[in-house]
């Protein structure tokens, strides 16, 4: 008899297809686009981002992280000093904030590594306040107060100008598009990249070494070494996000730049309300969250009171979260990870 | 000289410290819960007591007096009603429901109270101080660390002489068992939690009364508190006054070299003594 393993789902594929279709879509959006609805876009992808990056380290690998702030921080200060300092044009000096991610990283994980459970959490917590404090004592990029990218930056970022005369925009607009396509770049390459890091055996290692480190060691999983690698990847992508967020915002300060609130208590939400490891999650997390705050903006920081309270009752009542609660309905799943065994003349999709 | 009554005033403030961290060390270890909310709580009871002082026209110690049953009674709910039902082996959920916690607490006092600082008056107190001989030390200082001293000292007391304390220490140690022997732990764990919020009230009378406060300075005082706990090492109340010492000292003197190395020079500290120590000072405990 025939045997094939499989992860593909009748839903998965029509999510495939949907996914190109949307990809498509995403890239030719600013042709008719308002200048509104791609700022909103922007910041739903760069949660997203965030939220799918924390979703992989603590949802997928049970590194319960509560300083990723750490990471969106630096990349941000070291895009900044790129650009103010070396006089780097700020789009390649993202990547900077790649890089410094990636070198807080090692540290932060040396020392959290060592740390279990709730130590872990406020260990990588308390580091991200110490990066903050150490970052706010460097003058040259504004001290605590913060400082602004010049002008003569951010009059003259690659690809504005192109992208100003491909659809007839103002400057401003056109470098908001230049900036949700780069969102829209970071989000899909990261979740691309999730996907098949779950499929690969470094994800099931992964979701081993999560559900009991010592039986993934004892089939030889090396625990450490797969920590290790999720947890710089993670990193790396968070100090770009973060880069990219400072980019669109060109105004830094430490205590907005590596706020436990905004980049890490709301990212956190978006993983549970959407569902924990998950990568659909995510994704329905991010826009209850922004329908959340659009429709309540008027009513001043209720909403994020109200986000508090169905956070909480989130994990009371639906622990796995919304997408937990479609996926047990009706079986769904965009991105299956789970192995399925088909036998072959029995197989049905 | 100097550097004797910086020494000083870093312990008197670890006494602070340690009242932080008193009601978050008996909630950890006895089910090893981190409340991420512990430091918008702290606030939230600081408000609480302003309102009794300007509303009654109380002292403030009275006032906290008035303050303690309403909010031995929030903690009491808060652990029966929401965290026993998350409490389990998996560390992630009531994590994120104390972070949730935490947040909605930190908009709710933002929108009530505004972002505009407060203080509980406390009349001359505020700025009485006392000849030691060699150091001069505030009142209000050495009040904090008497009461930190005498909480801590009461809670063993409370831990170690009493029928509560005991069903305490056998439900921290393993719950299942302590059920066999006619222990509900999740009533244990109720008026442990009701008792955690008597001490915030303690904290949150002298965190008003000695400096100003808005919504947003919670969660430094958690990280304060945790690290106290932290270096102490679980389970040990002692400790958990000699990491606040630790903290308060390493702050002084921080700030003493350097003013902005104040707060930096704390969370150092702990690294430190992490690193030296993952299981801290002296850890009565196992995790």
């Amino acid at each position: 008899m025939q045997v094939t393993v499989t992860t593909r789902t009748r839903s998965s594929s029509i999510a495939g297809y949907a996914a190109i279709a949307l990809i498509v879509i995403g890239l030719a959006l600013p042709a008719f686009a308002s200048r509104s609805l791609i700022q909103d876009l922007f910041f739903i992808l760069t949660m997203l981002t965030l939220a799918q990056l924390w979703n992989l380290i603590a949802g997928y690998g049970g590194m319960v992280s509560v300083g990723q702030q750490a990471f969106v921080g630096i990349g941000a200060y070291a895009m900044f000093a790129g650009v103010i300092l070396w006089g780097m044009d700020p789009v390649p000096a993202i990547l900077l904030g790649g890089v410094a991610g990636f070198l807080l990283a090692i540290p932060m994980a040396f020392f959290a590594f060592r740390l279990q459970g709730a130590y872990f959490a406020i260990g990588t917590w308390v580091i991200a306040e110490v990066t903050r404090l150490i970052i706010a004592q460097w003058k040259t990029l504004g001290g605590g107060t913060g400082t602004s990218l010049p002008r003569e930056a951010t009059s003259d970022i690659m690809g504005v100008e192109a992208i100003a005369q491909l659809f007839g925009l103002r400057d401003a607009a056109a470098r908001d598009v230049l900036a949700y396509w780069l969102a829209l770049l970071l989000a899909v390459g990261t979740m691309a990249a999730i996907y098949a890091l779950l499929r690969s055996r470094t994800g099931l290692a992964l979701a081993a070494v999560r559900d009991n480190d010592n039986a993934a060691q004892s089939v030889g999983v090396d625990a450490r070494r797969v920590k290790w690698m999720v947890f710089l990847a993670a990193a790396t992508m968070t100090g770009l996000v973060g880069a990219l967020i400072y980019v669109q915002t060109a105004r830094i300060s430490p205590d907005a730049a590596f706020s436990v609130t905004t980049w890490t208590a709301y990212v956190i939400f978006i993983a549970v309300i959407g569902g924990i490891g998950r990568l659909e999650g995510p994704i329905l997390g991010v826009l209850v969250f922004w329908g959340l705050q659009t429709a309540f903006s008027d009513y001043g920081s209720w909403y994020l009171l109200a986000l508090g309270l169905i956070a909480i009752a989130v994990m009371l009542l639906a622990p796995r979260g919304l997408w937990g609660l479609i996926a047990d309905r009706w079986g769904i799943a965009l991105f299956p990870v789970q192995r399925r065994l088909i036998l072959e003349g029995t197989r049905h999709g | 000289m100097i550097w004797l009554d910086t020494v000083v005033q870093g312990v008197l403030l670890g006494g602070l410290y340690a009242l932080f961290a008193a009601g978050l060390s008996l909630v950890f270890g006895i089910m090893r819960l981190v409340n991420l909310a512990h430091g918008d709580l702290i606030v939230a009871s600081a408000f609480l007591i302003l309102i009794v002082v300007e509303t009654l026209g109380l002292n403030p110690f009275l006032a906290a007096l008035v303050a303690a049953p309403a909010l031995f009674a929030l903690g009491w709910a808060l652990q029966r009603f929401v965290l026993n039902r998350v409490l389990g082996k998996d560390i992630l959920p009531p994590l994120l429901v104390t972070f949730g916690l935490s947040v909605a607490l930190q908009n709710g006092m933002l929108e009530l109270f505004s972002a505009d600082s407060q203080r509980i008056a406390a009349g001359p107190l505020e700025s009485a101080s006392i000849d030691l001989g060699i150091v001069t030390v505030g009142t209000m200082p050495l009040l904090t660390f008497a009461s930190a001293v005498l909480v801590i000292f009461l809670l063993n007391r409370l831990f170690y002489s009493t029928a509560l304390g005991r069903a305490f220490r056998a439900t921290s140690d393993d719950a299942v068992t302590a059920s066999l022997m006619g222990i509900n732990p999740k009533s244990v764990f109720a008026i442990a939690t009701g008792l955690a919020m008597v001490i915030v009230t303690i904290a949150a009378l002298y965190l008003g009364m000695r400096a100003n406060f808005d919504p947003s300075v919670g969660p430094a005082r958690l990280i304060y508190a945790f690290e106290a706990v932290i270096i102490g090492g679980l389970g040990s109340l002692w400790g958990t006054l000699i990491g606040g010492a630790i903290i308060g000292v390493a702050q002084t003197v921080g700030a003493q070299l350097n003013p902005e190395w104040q707060i930096l020079a704390g969370h150092l500290a702990f690294l430190v003594v992490l690193i030296l120590r993952p299981r801290g000072l002296f850890p009565r405990a196992v995790d």
